[in-house]
């Protein structure tokens, strides 16, 4: 099916050159008056995805994450550069590459609001011409898998969040897309829907070697769920690799959050931990993110009086930053939300 | 490409229709009112009727005429692409990139987006006053006038369509815009309710020749009663409207296209 697509032992199922997207942008600047100026959303990126890999790509808002899904889903047109998707090129076959792929975006639904949940896959699945027992066995598996069997008969509205990304997520893989793409896949979900989301999306990419890409802003996600991740800021790659590689380079710090029985000075931590913040019996440490709680929690266990603890993890804006601007006391990290 | 359109088109309307159905008070209050609602400017053609024998030199059957094309016309690419002006709500609130990964022609999409049968309302309406005019009209009927009667009707759903399209595809550009193309839309079928020689000659050619509405009822009509047009033009046009429909939807389609490449989406 795919040939040309295909060099040597990677199958670059995603591939974009030196792509660029240019904004012109009007401002008003007085009575009748505007400024033109361009912006650069994306600029020059190049990268490379193989079929089945799953990629975080995450950056901070405004760095040009969805104006690259966009172009790679046939969106908006680059203004340079060559960017191809199994073999395609998306902004002038749309139509074609809307088999292959399924979009997630996390904000906005695709599902019909006041129809029941089960109107919209059949809607998909007449849109998408899906042979009848395939669409038969789709629909049942992934209804399984997202646990949504009973709320197939439920009006859209009257569905929760959680449910209603789940619900997406079944609409975006109906036609046994190639790749997905998930644009804020938990954003504003709780932490059971959360934990469903990306158990289905690790199950689907080991078993039907679907190629996922995610935005994200939610650290854990990537970590629960990619093996690489690429950073993006101002337009451009700043960083594509292994989240490990990410941590190292930001030097990010995970945040111990204790509870002890009675006020005390600040705990006599073991370096490179440390003490960042005390608050009447509550302290915060630092520590490397790099490493386990475990031995720091044993240690402060057994020489204070411990009431109770949390272990936070760093946000992405923060690792960003470190990352971006080698500013290791400029932001707090995994600062605790009170 | 044509095909799959339609078949779109049937798809996303059926589902509309349904989501429709699940509030049917508002359903059938939306019928009635947009019946009522289209047909208050016959009302207001029959009121000055009611104090002039004539308009710009027209009998009531004959403005009826025009009226009764006009708004049919209307009704019927109002039905199949009047849902061009939730186009900006959709480019506003991001919704517009939903319907583009999607393995169906987004103008069929865009078309069938709050597809609602009240819009028969007008269409509706509107044939029954041309079937009046037809019948209560004074003209000397041979074989070609006959035709020429379903050939304007067609050709003026397939210009204002154009108009629709074009419309569109200048909201995706000058990013919302609704109220430019409701200018040319229902501002367009408004005028054409009137005789032409009610109007001054400026506004008259530029319906003619610049965006060629007069082809939807005044041209063909004239020729249907023998009157004069009032801007010069050789007899066979009368004939031209789906020629002209032709060359409005060309340029219209292209457009839309265009417009699509240069979408530029929202921030996020």
């Amino acid at each position: 099916m795919d040939t040309n697509g295909r060099v040597g032992a990677v199958d670059p199922f995603i591939e974009l050159d030196g792509v660029e997207k240019v904004f012109e942008v009007r401002r008003k600047t007085g009575f009748m008056r505007r400024e033109r100026h361009r912006v650069r959303a994306v600029d020059s990126i190049s990268f490379a995805v193989a079929r089945g890999e799953m990629v975080g790509y995450i950056g901070p808002n405004g760095a040009g994450k969805s104006t690259t899904i966009k172009m790679l889903t046939g969106i908006l047109t680059p203004s340079a550069g060559r960017l191809r998707v199994a073999g395609i090129e998306p902004s002038r076959e749309r139509t074609r590459l809307a088999h292959r792929i399924g979009v997630v975006f996390g904000q906005r639904t695709t599902l019909w609001w006041d129809l029941p949940l089960i109107d919209s896959y059949r809607l998909m699945h007449r849109m998408y011409r899906i042979p009848d027992a395939r669409y038969r066995e789709n629909l049942d598996r992934l209804v399984e898998l997202l646990e949504l069997g009973s709320l197939l008969d439920v009006p859209v509205r009257q569905l929760s969040l959680g449910q209603r990304m789940r619900g997406d997520i079944v609409a975006a893989l109906l036609h046994d897309p190639e790749v997905l793409y998930l644009d804020e896949p938990t954003i504003g979900l709780d932490v059971v829907s959360k934990a469903k989301v990306r158990e289905f999306l690790r199950q689907l990419n080991a078993e039907r070697a679907t190629t996922v890409l995610l935005t994200t802003h939610d650290l854990q996600d990537i970590e629960q769920l990619c093996s690489r991740v690429m950073v993006i800021d101002h337009g451009r790659l700043v960083y594509d690799g292994a989240l490990a590689g990410l941590h190292e380079s930001g030097e990010s710090e995970r945040t111990l959050v204790v509870d002890l029985a009675r006020e005390l000075p600040p705990i006599d931590a073991p370096p490179p931990a440390r003490v960042v913040r005390v608050e009447g019996p509550r302290q915060w440490l630092a520590f490397p993110a790099s490493e386990s709680a475990a031995g720091l929690v044993a240690r402060i266990a057994a020489e204070y009086p411990l009431v109770d603890l949390s272990v936070r993890e760093p946000d992405i804006e923060a690792v960003i930053a470190k990352m971006l601007h080698g500013d290791s006391h400029g932001k707090e990290v995994g600062r605790p939300v009170p | 490409m044509l095909v799959e359109g339609v078949r779109a088109y049937g798809l996303i309307a059926g589902m509309w229709l349904r989501a429709g159905m699940t509030y049917r008070a508002s359903f059938a209050a939306t019928l009635v009112g947009n019946l009522v609602m289209t047909g208050l400017d016959f009302v207001a053609i029959l009121l000055m009727f009611s104090q002039v024998d004539s308009l710009g030199g027209w009998s009531l059957p004959e403005v009826a005429l025009l009226y009764g094309l006009s708004v049919t016309s209307f009704g019927i690419a109002d039905l199949v692409l009047g849902s061009m002006d939730v186009l900006g709500a959709r480019m506003r609130d991001g919704s517009f990139d939903t319907l583009l990964v999607r393995p169906a022609p987004v103008l069929a999409q865009v078309g069938a987006d709050r597809f609602a049968p009240r819009r028969l309302g007008r269409i509706v309406q509107g044939a029954v006053v041309l079937g009046w005019a037809l019948v209560s009209v004074d003209v000397d009927w041979s074989v070609p006038k006959v035709l020429l009667v379903p050939v304007m009707v067609v050709s003026g759903a397939a210009i204002f369509s154009a108009v629709f399209v074009a419309g569109a595809a200048f909201q995706i550009f000058a990013q919302d815009a609704a109220e430019v193309q409701n200018a040319f839309t229902y501002g367009g079928t408004t005028l054409l309710q009137y005789p032409p020689s009610v109007f001054g000659k400026d506004l008259v050619r530029g319906a003619t020749f610049l965006v060629p509405l007069a082809f939807v009822n005044w041209v063909p009509v004239c020729h249907l009663l023998g009157r004069p047009y009032p801007v010069g033009l050789p007899p066979w046009v009368s004939f031209a409207s789906p020629l002209v429909a032709v060359a409005c939807c060309v340029p219209a389609g292209l457009a839309w296209r265009a417009a699509l490449r240069a979408y530029r989406s929202t921030g996020s």
